[in-house]
């Protein structure tokens, strides 16, 4: 393998940019913002230079050294190298590059910018952490990291007592999925004894048996961590409020990267997990993205419905990831890295120009007014819902496919459903920002966004146009992903990659109607309206959409509620019992005694010269008397 | 009547129990003071009969070096006692208790 110290310098790059710029550069917006984006854009070229030297597949694909050795626990610190990972890099690096470049432009008025690019570098190193990790310890501590940096961007406005709200869900709902997600750890390590992937994989297709009646609880519990992290139901609540932090936040770490995380480590693992769990892990993916896009119907907030729309692709992957599919997963993932993040890009170019309002209703007829923004939005928004020939037509169409053949027809119309619903919700996006009239003074004052955010925006928008045929595919069908899941996918030219959906005629049929319908009721509802026509047409439905069908009310009156009622009674035991009869009677004990001993210690020189002299005639009594 | 060691010790007892006396019961620094030097006199008086009787000049050495060390003690003990007067225009103990609880 040529180029070995490649994939660290990757890694690490992004570390050292963190640590230079919170211990010498804080006070210098300009230089940090640079020294950030440098390492990470550096880490693009070099994975660029490493694949083109190795291809996609290295002949060695691990490189480690020994880290831990604690009995028969052997821990190695390790970079797994294979298509899987590698084109990870190719998102992490490539699209959190250009969201790096774009968030100069758009932080620039904010006086704590330096902290927010160390943030984001952290951000980075943690996230090539969990796409090169060859163990379940370094994944997990990566994960842990990803967790740590996500509270610090969300809450990165932290005077907002929302955005600090917001953050600390985020990161306690996270740690409720890594408690599962550590114990699926634990419980494999202690069955099979490893943590390395590869000789997990290895052990167990070599006897598929090897977990016994463990192998569902423990692809379960594993797939607890994915459930935080990519924010799947009953965990999704996080999510939408994340959005409370800085909009390039939300495109990278909350659309195109740290939310499929939970994905990836599902294609990681996929050797882990039996017929029962990827049923369960299917249906949770299914349910997810229905429940998700019903949500997004009702949102006014341009982000919030953004958010949604990325909770409902999630659950797509998910699902296809249950469905035996994880290339249509990972294709998935690629595909919404690009036009998410445009998207997100894109609507945080309308809020600068909107002046910092995000209400859809208070825009309107910025088609004109933002011409380079309005224009990529639109592709992301093609992309997203599925128009042939954007990337999001291939990717979903894909994992429709995918259900198709796995004969799972709920499922298979789920998807299709799901795919109308979004882009209903897209559209009426579209027709209330960008067409109509200006709903408020704000909209008809709108400007274009500089140079340094535009940028990003087309090159973005140029793959979110083209990602469903340049190779992804093929190079995710190349990963060889457990005994359960081998040779199904052959090599395609961009040709035929092109024309692929002709192979299962039916889901694509299925797929294209439904994105037709979503089109035209959104037209016929949505154009040229001052105010949402759909909650006197659905009544209740459209205030439970609105309400998120009372989701953080339900927390709130029982996960929250019995947490509390927990804490009382923890309260009540450590006062009364641990500290009044146990501590209380030690701490009394002591305190009595000190009490009765500090009278010898009268403070008068006269009664100590005359204890001591009565000590030394008694001493002298035993010594010499008898 | 022959004098003896006994005499001369029971001399020196004397004068160390009235010296510790003094030490125990009075409330005047000074006097303290000037009991504890009656007792190291009368430690004195002790080494130089035993020295005198026993033939040797051991004891007597040591009552050269205990003078000596009580000039020193004295010398740093009376500075002592002079700055506390002056800070506490009292030499008396009981005055002295902010050790006390």
């Amino acid at each position: 393998m040529k180029y070995a110290y490649l994939p660290w310098l990757i890694l690490f790059l992004p570390l050292l940019s963190a640590a230079v710029i919170t211990l010498f550069t804080l006070r210098n917006k300009t230089v940090s913002s640079l020294i950030s984006i440098g390492a990470v854009a550096a880490g693009f070229v070099m994975t660029v230079l490493f694949v083109s030297a190795n291809g996609l597949h290295p002949a060695v694909s691990e490189t480690a050294v020994s880290w831990l050795s604690i009995g028969n626990l052997q821990v190695d610190f390790g970079l797994k190298l294979d298509a899987l990972s590698i084109m990870m890099l190719f998102v992490v690096t490539g699209v959190g590059g250009l969201i790096h470049i774009y968030s100069y432009g758009y932080m620039h008025e904010d006086e704590s910018m330096a902290r927010f690019f160390a943030c984001l570098s952290l951000f980075t190193f943690s996230m090539l952490g969990i796409v090169l990790a060859n163990n379940f310890l370094m994944m997990f501590i990566s994960w842990e990291l990803v967790g740590v940096s996500s509270y610090l961007l969300i809450g990165f406005w932290f005077e907002k007592p929302s955005a600090g709200d917001a953050a600390k869900k985020a990161f306690i709902t996270n740690r409720l999925g890594d408690f599962g997600f550590l114990f699926g750890i634990l419980m494999v390590w202690g069955i099979l004894g490893s943590l390395n992937f590869s000789v997990l994989q290895d052990k167990v297709a070599g006897n598929p048996a090897v977990l016994g009646c463990f192998a569902t609880l423990a692809g379960l519990l594993v797939f607890c961590g994915a459930m935080g992290k990519s924010a799947q139901f009953p965990l999704h609540v996080w999510l939408p409020d994340a959005m409370e932090g800085p909009t390039p936040v939300s495109a990278l770490i909350h659309a195109a990267t740290m939310v499929a995380a939970g994905v990836y480590m599902l294609c990681r693992t996929l050797f882990l997990y039996n017929a029962e769990a990827l049923q369960v892990i299917s249906y949770i993916g299914g349910f997810t993205a229905l429940l998700a896009a019903l949500m997004a119907v009702q949102q006014n907030d341009i982000k919030r419905i953004i958010a949604y729309s990325t909770l409902s692709q999630l659950g797509y992957m998910v699902m296809a990831v249950g469905l035996f599919g994880p290339t249509p997963a990972m294709f998935h993932l690629t595909t919404h890295a690009f036009f998410k993040a445009l998207l997100f890009l894109s609507a945080g170019s309308v809020i600068i120009g909107m002046h910092h309002e995000q209400d859809i209703w208070k825009m309107g007829g910025l088609w004109k007014k933002m011409p380079i923004t309005s224009k990529t939005f639109l592709i992301g928004n093609l992309a997203l819902c599925g128009v042939p020939p954007f990337a999001g037509f291939y990717s979903k169409d894909s994992i429709l496919a995918q259900a198709w053949t796995q004969h799972n027809y709920l499922l298979f119309g789920i998807g299709v459903l799901v795919a109308a619903l979004t882009t209903f919700y897209s559209f009426r996006l579209f027709y209330v920002v960008f067409l109509g009239k200006e709903k408020s003074e704000a909209a008809s004052h709108a400007h274009e966004s500089p140079l340094v955010m535009t940028a990003p925006l087309m090159i973005l928008a140029v793959f979110a146009a083209i990602g469903g045929f340049i190779n992804i595919t093929n190079n995710y069908g190349s990963q060889d992903y457990g005994s359960k899941f081998v040779g199904e996918h052959e090599q395609l030219s961009i040709g035929q990659q092109l024309l692929e959906p002709l192979h299962s005629i039916g889901p694509m049929i299925c797929g294209l109607v439904a994105v037709l319908v979503g089109w035209l009721i959104a037209k016929s509802l949505y154009s040229n309206v001052s105010s949402d026509p759909l909650p006197a047409k659905l009544g209740v439905l459209a205030t439970w959409m609105k309400n998120k069908f009372y989701f953080d009310e339900i927390y709130e009156a029982t996960v929250i509620r019995a947490h509390d009622l927990i804490a009382a009674i923890s309260g009540w035991i450590d006062e009364w019992i641990v500290e009044g009869c146990g501590i209380g009677f030690i701490r009394g004990g002591t305190n009595l005694s000190g009490r009765m001993l500090r009278h010898l210690q009268t403070g008068n020189l006269q009664t100590y010269a005359f204890i001591f002299v009565f000590g030394v005639a008694v001493l002298l009594y035993f010594v010499l008397g008898k | 009547m022959h004098v003896g060691l006994q005499h001369y010790l029971a001399v020196s007892m004397i004068l160390f129990c009235l010296g510790l006396l003094g030490v125990i019961l009075r409330r005047n620094l000074l006097v303290i003071y000037m009991s504890l030097e009656l007792m190291l006199n009368a430690a004195n008086l002790a080494l130089v009969s035993f020295s005198r009787f026993n033939g040797k000049l051991d004891g007597q050495v040591l009552v050269f070096f205990i003078i000596t060390v009580a000039a020193a003690e004295v010398a740093v003990g009376l500075a002592l006692i002079v700055a506390l007067y002056r800070k506490r225009q009292s030499a008396h103990v009981e005055d002295l208790t902010s050790m006390k609880l």
